[in-house]
């Protein structure tokens, strides 16, 4: 038996060119596999994470994947707005803890503007629970300040103290700009790998300064009001596109959401982020199943290619094959020799390919997290990913049993004497 | 009978999906020593006679007797290791694994044979003993040993398929042409060695070849096709 290993082996090391190419082939197409795995998890997770906290996201009525849509990922628009009164009586409730109140509609160079107050700074949470950390500056005080994101930051080069200027709606290309109401940057947030680190913050007074001179979504003719007379004018909001609602008590979300669902004063709707970012995944998990059926593929094709290799030399290695016959060598010898040199093959170009992975993070980790704000760590693998490979090499397994199946079959038909 | 290194009785054989018998005869024998020229033009069912020799196959009718063990009784894996045992084989040409050293493919009979490796530790003090000393007898200097199988000349290949197949001192040689890759005069040195060897060692040598310039050296000439009756019908093996 501890022959035949080193019969294999150095009859693979004669063919270490050929078979090194497979290795590599098998190599990248699990790096792949186990890559799209780390992707998926990693933007599931990010998903997952990108609130926290928060015990109930309240909007005007719609459907409540929507309203996380617009209210978390600033994705859409919302389609009604709900009074700042409901905002103010939401605050007031004996059972809340703290209140967000989130404005939108704005935007930055296709960033999108949120509009709230200080608050935000001290009760939002993502993640595992972590507060939003400035990296720079200090938040937002007087009207015309505003704190960003740090890939708005990073990708327009923006630091403290420069003056941006809002536009009006979501759109990128002829927008009306708020040119004559400039903002300054007064502070960065760190990064955190959710939304936040794509939005333009200002307050709530400031949106309504920046529109105090709008009427119907457009610059009123003939009217315009410098910065410096804003103040002059009430900046109470009249209206709010979403609140994030922290509870005292966790046990009363499902009451508090009943009592804003009755309110007659306003038709609003209270949502459980958890529970509708469930929601919203499914939508977004066929893509994802998608990408998983996709790497699967590449592992097939790189086995196929495996498989043919040893298959295709094996017309060569007939004579050889006829001499082990000649000396001793029974067909499951000769089985075993072709199997175990598909599976050596199979189970190092997995371990490489896990190689060459981390080794891959570990060089392109940071410019995968700036570019695409996907946060990728050079980790071993976890346990579902160890799983995967299993399943891989498990599959590599039964596709090297072909040719030793066919090398088993071609001893036995060739003899000692192979028809060539 | 007991004397018998082969003794082949009343053989039909036919090559699975073949409709007539490739092979057919009623006799053929070889005694232990002896050394025996069978002669045979493609077509004659010579690789056949061998597979049946070597246990590679089983006969539909007839009785394959090596050294009186009954070959058509014993299951597949029983007749592999029988065949290590007791027989060496040389063929034609590219006898050697290229990936393995001269001396490793000299003792490869003994990496899957106990009783092989045993005889050829009886013969030196360890398996390498055994080798060189095989070696040097076929005219294969120590200053070859290292090299790679590729970097030998034929003959010199075969030389070392001579020593593989002597290694051990199996009962019988079987050579299926081994000097048709050879020029006249190495063909003559290379049988002298051969016989030579398979003497000393006390084993039957059976010499197939088409070459009749080399028969008259034999004990004793067979003539595939005069025992075979269906010599001269297309051979599929």
């Amino acid at each position: 038996m501890s022959f035949l290993f080193r019969l294999a082996a150095r009859s693979a090391w004669n063919r270490r060119f050929t078979l090194g190419l497979m290795l590599l082939a098998i190599a990248l197409s699990s790096a792949m596999l186990l890559g799209i795995e780390r992707v998926r998890h990693e933007v599931r997770d990010g998903f997952s994470q990108s609130v926290s906290g928060t015990d109930l996201v309240v909007g005007a009525r719609t459907s409540p994947v929507q309203l996380m849509l617009y209210a978390i990922f600033r994705i859409g628009g919302a389609t009604n707005n709900m009074g700042w009164d409901s905002a103010q009586k939401l605050a007031k409730n004996p059972a809340v803890k703290w209140t967000i109140p989130l404005s939108l509609g704005d935007s930055h160079r296709g960033f999108p503007v949120l509009a709230t107050n200080g608050n935000y700074f001290e009760h939002f949470h993502y993640g595992d629970g972590q507060a939003l950390s400035l990296s720079e500056g200090r938040p937002f005080g007087s009207v015309f300040e505003t704190v960003i994101g740090a890939e708005v930051a990073q990708r327009l080069h923006y630091k403290l103290g420069d003056r941006i200027v809002l536009s009006h709606g979501m759109g990128s290309l002829h927008m009306t700009d708020h040119a004559d109401k400039p903002f300054t940057v007064v502070g960065i947030l760190a990064r955190t790998g959710t939304p936040v680190d794509r939005t333009v913050h200002i307050g709530l007074d400031a949106m309504e300064a920046i529109h105090l001179d709008w009427e119907g979504g457009a610059p009123m003719p003939g009217l315009s009001i410098a910065p410096e007379l804003v103040k002059k004018f009430d900046l109470t909001p009249k209206t709010v596109t979403a609140v994030l609602v922290g509870l005292k008590n966790r046990a009363a979300v499902f009451g508090v959401q009943r009592d804003i669902a009755d309110d007659n004063s306003e038709p609003l709707m209270a949502v459980l982020p958890g529970v509708a970012l469930d929601e919203l995944w499914q939508v977004v998990g066929v893509g994802e199943n998608a990408l998983l059926v996709v790497s699967g593929m590449v592992v097939i094709v790189g086995l196929a290619g495996l498989v043919s290799a040893i298959l295709a030399s094996l017309g060569e290695r007939r004579r050889e094959l006829a001499v082990l016959r000649s000396v001793g060598a029974r067909p499951g010898d000769i089985f075993l020799l072709l199997a175990l040199e598909g599976l050596a093959v199979m189970l190092a170009g997995v371990i490489l390919g896990v190689v060459l992975l981390t080794l891959a993070l570990f060089a392109l980790g940071p410019f995968l997290s700036a570019q695409f704000g996907v946060t990728l760590h050079p980790a071993l693998p976890a346990s579902g990913e160890l799983q995967l490979l299993l399943w891989t090499i498990i599959a590599g397994f039964v596709a090297s049993l072909l040719p030793g199946l066919r090398a088993y079959r071609l001893s036995l038909a060739d003899g000692l004497t192979p028809r060539i | 009978m007991s004397n018998a290194a082969i003794a082949l009785r009343d053989i039909s054989f036919t090559w699975p999906g073949q409709k007539t018998p490739t092979l057919a005869l009623d006799q053929f024998d070889v005694q232990a020593h002896e050394q025996v020229f069978v002669s045979g033009p493609s077509g004659s069912g010579k690789s056949t006679l061998l597979a049946l020799i070597g246990g590679i196959a089983s006969p539909q009718s007839g009785s394959v007797a090596i050294l009186g063990q009954a070959l058509d009784g014993l299951p597949a894996s029983k007749r592999d290791r029988f065949r290590v045992d007791h027989i060496g084989f040389i063929f034609q040409q590219f006898n050697l694994i290229p990936y393995l050293s001269i001396l490793d493919n000299v003792l490869l009979p003994c990496q899957f044979s106990a009783y092989r490796r045993e005889r050829a530790l009886a013969q030196g003090q360890d398996l390498h003993a055994a080798a060189h000393s095989l070696l040097r007898s076929l005219d294969l200097a120590p200053n070859l040993w290292t090299r790679a199988v590729t970097q030998l000349s034929i003959g010199q290949q075969q030389r070392v398929a001579a020593a593989r197949a002597l290694i051990g001192r199996p009962e019988i040689v079987v050579a299926d042409e081994p000097t048709s890759a050879l020029d006249s005069d190495r063909q003559q040195a290379f049988l002298d060695l051969i016989q030579h060897e398979c003497e000393q060692a006390g084993a039957s040598l059976v010499f197939v070849s088409h070459d009749q310039r080399l028969a008259e050296r034999f004990h004793r000439r067979i003539a595939l096709n005069d025992i075979n009756r269906c010599a001269g019908v297309e051979e599929s093996a």
